[in-house]
């Protein structure tokens, strides 16, 4: 579904990629795991089309992504729920999760339907969404990126780091959620630094070093020998 | 006392004049990060269109309906076209013309009203309506509201257009009280930007207490001093907040 061939990309000076090549099927959970700044999250840039791309290719579905504009890619089916999770700080709950459903085309009892399965996974935004966005704390921020990338009803969502910094229940609920997606049929390319979450949630997992992906092994690997994680991670 | 009530009334109805034409520029500022110096011009050309409307029909309503209509396609095909802001003009050369009436022209009250009414329609507008809300999360995070399938070139436009609207219908409203003349602009112009900085730049409310604010600041100062010297007060307010509150008087305290 998604494929990213031999992506090479720049982003200020630092962050590149190398000849990155991703594939991540319908329904599928796949990981991608690295250090810090080894270029995950640009990876999910480039998707987004946030990033300067200078060769390779990435298609959605057999199409191109190059000729898409920034704002297209949601129409598609690609949802983005990035790592410093970017709510609406000054639209309410209800009104940052309106930013994904009022679009064309989604009949009103359809938006109804999409509203209270997003409230029965995190009611807690049922009870604040009346409040605005930058008044919730950071995991009730992490759940609301979430909730408004499934007003999408995305194919594929590209979840960068969700549980970085949360307390350990709210890593629980997080991860509750990520199988939850995947038991309704939503792709997730997940970018981690959390290895038993991602080992755990994921089908397959890539590792980056250097801007590059060194190894791609299924999860059920990984889980049986960690040699290469102790390698590429040090944990 | 009673030149206090007269006063009040006359800050009031020049704070709702003032806050329509700075609703405007602070919407398209907020948005774009562009300082619309053409926002006099189109006020201006927004009178002009109006008092020709009502010169051939004889109908406010219409003239306000198709003067915002006309000046709005205009800001759009200027947005469309790479807008060029032009250079600001010499603040000195403003003068607030004020106007002393022991009975107070009442259509100016109706005037403020219908101004009140505006701004309200384009407050309800960005706060409950679908646009509003693109309008709004495009303002916070344009990559983000980019991502969410909010078609942000679009919605620049939009702006623009809604912006250049509110100004053509600003003229229309005041073309009557200050005269419809091509330098009409001017006043209006600079007397909004102080507004805007003093309110929080691209902050409607903080631009719409702000401009009531220094405009009865202004109808006050008026008792004591001459007219053309409370001007003033509205500097010495703009420096004032450039000094202890630069992001602007009317916006929460960042943390």
């Amino acid at each position: 579904m998604l494929v990213l061939e031999n992506v090479d990309a720049l982003y200020g000076k630092s962050h590149v990629l190398h000849g990155v090549s991703i594939e991540v099927r319908a329904g599928e959970v796949v990981g991608l795991l690295g250090r810090n700044g080894v270029g995950k999250t640009t990876t999910l840039k480039a998707i987004m089309g946030m990033v300067r791309r200078t060769s390779g290719r990435i298609t959605f579905d057999g199409r191109d992504l190059a000729g898409v504009p920034p704002h297209g890619l949601a129409g598609l089916g690609i949802a983005w729920v990035p790592e410093e999770r970017r709510i609406f700080r000054l639209l309410t709950v209800l009104e940052n999760l309106r930013t994904g459903l009022d679009r064309p085309g989604i009949a009103p009892a359809r938006r109804e339907q999409l509203l209270e399965k997003v409230y029965s996974y995190f009611p807690i935004l049922r009870e604040r969404r009346s409040q605005g966005g930058g008044t919730l704390s950071g995991g009730e921020q992490q759940m609301l990126a979430i909730a408004r990338a499934m007003m999408l009803e995305p194919k594929i969502i590209l979840l960068d780091e969700p549980t970085e910094g949360l307390m350990p229940r709210m890593v629980a609920q997080i991860q509750e959620i990520v199988h939850a997606l995947h038991r309704d049929g939503v792709a997730i390319l997940l970018v981690e630094q959390n290895v038993p979450l991602t080992l755990d949630a994921a089908g397959r997992v890539y590792i980056m070093e250097k801007g590059a992906v060194r190894h791609h092994a299924s999860a059920a690997e990984l889980r049986a020998d960690q040699r290469v994680i102790h390698e590429y991670l040090g944990v | 006392m009673d030149q206090i009530i007269i006063q009040t009334l006359h800050g009031l109805v020049n704070g709702m004049v003032l806050a329509m034409v700075a609703s405007g520029l602070t919407l398209i500022f907020g948005i774009m990060d562009i300082v619309n110096f053409a926002h006099g011009d189109l006020l201006m050309l927004g009178a002009f269109v109006g008092a020709s409307v009502v010169g051939v029909t004889g109908n406010y309503w219409l003239a306000l309906v198709v003067a915002a209509i006309v000046i709005a396609m205009l800001g759009a095909l200027l947005q469309i076209t790479t807008l060029r802001p032009l250079i600001g003009r010499d603040p000195l050369t403003t003068i607030l013309a004020t106007f002393f009436h022991l009975q107070y022209p009442w259509y100016r009250v109706a005037t403020a009203v219908l101004a009140g009414l505006i701004i309200g329609g384009l407050w309800l507008f960005l706060k409950y309506g679908k646009y509003g809300i693109w309008i709004r999360a495009t303002t916070q995070d344009r990559v983000m509201a980019q991502a969410m399938g909010i078609p942000v070139p679009l919605v620049y436009t939009a702006v623009f257009a809604i912006g250049s609207a509110m100004a053509a219908a600003s003229g229309v409203l005041f073309g009557p009280f200050a005269g419809v003349t091509q330098t009409m602009g001017f006043d209006f112009t600079l007397r909004a930007f102080i507004v805007v900085v003093v309110g929080g730049m691209g902050n409607l409310g903080g631009s719409i207490l702000a401009s009531i604010f220094v405009s009865l600041l202004e109808s006050y100062a008026s008792i004591v001093v001459s007219p053309a010297q409370a001007v003033i007060v509205s500097f010495v307010v703009l420096v004032m907040t450039m000094l202890f509150r630069p992001t602007g008087l009317f916006v929460p305290t960042p943390k």
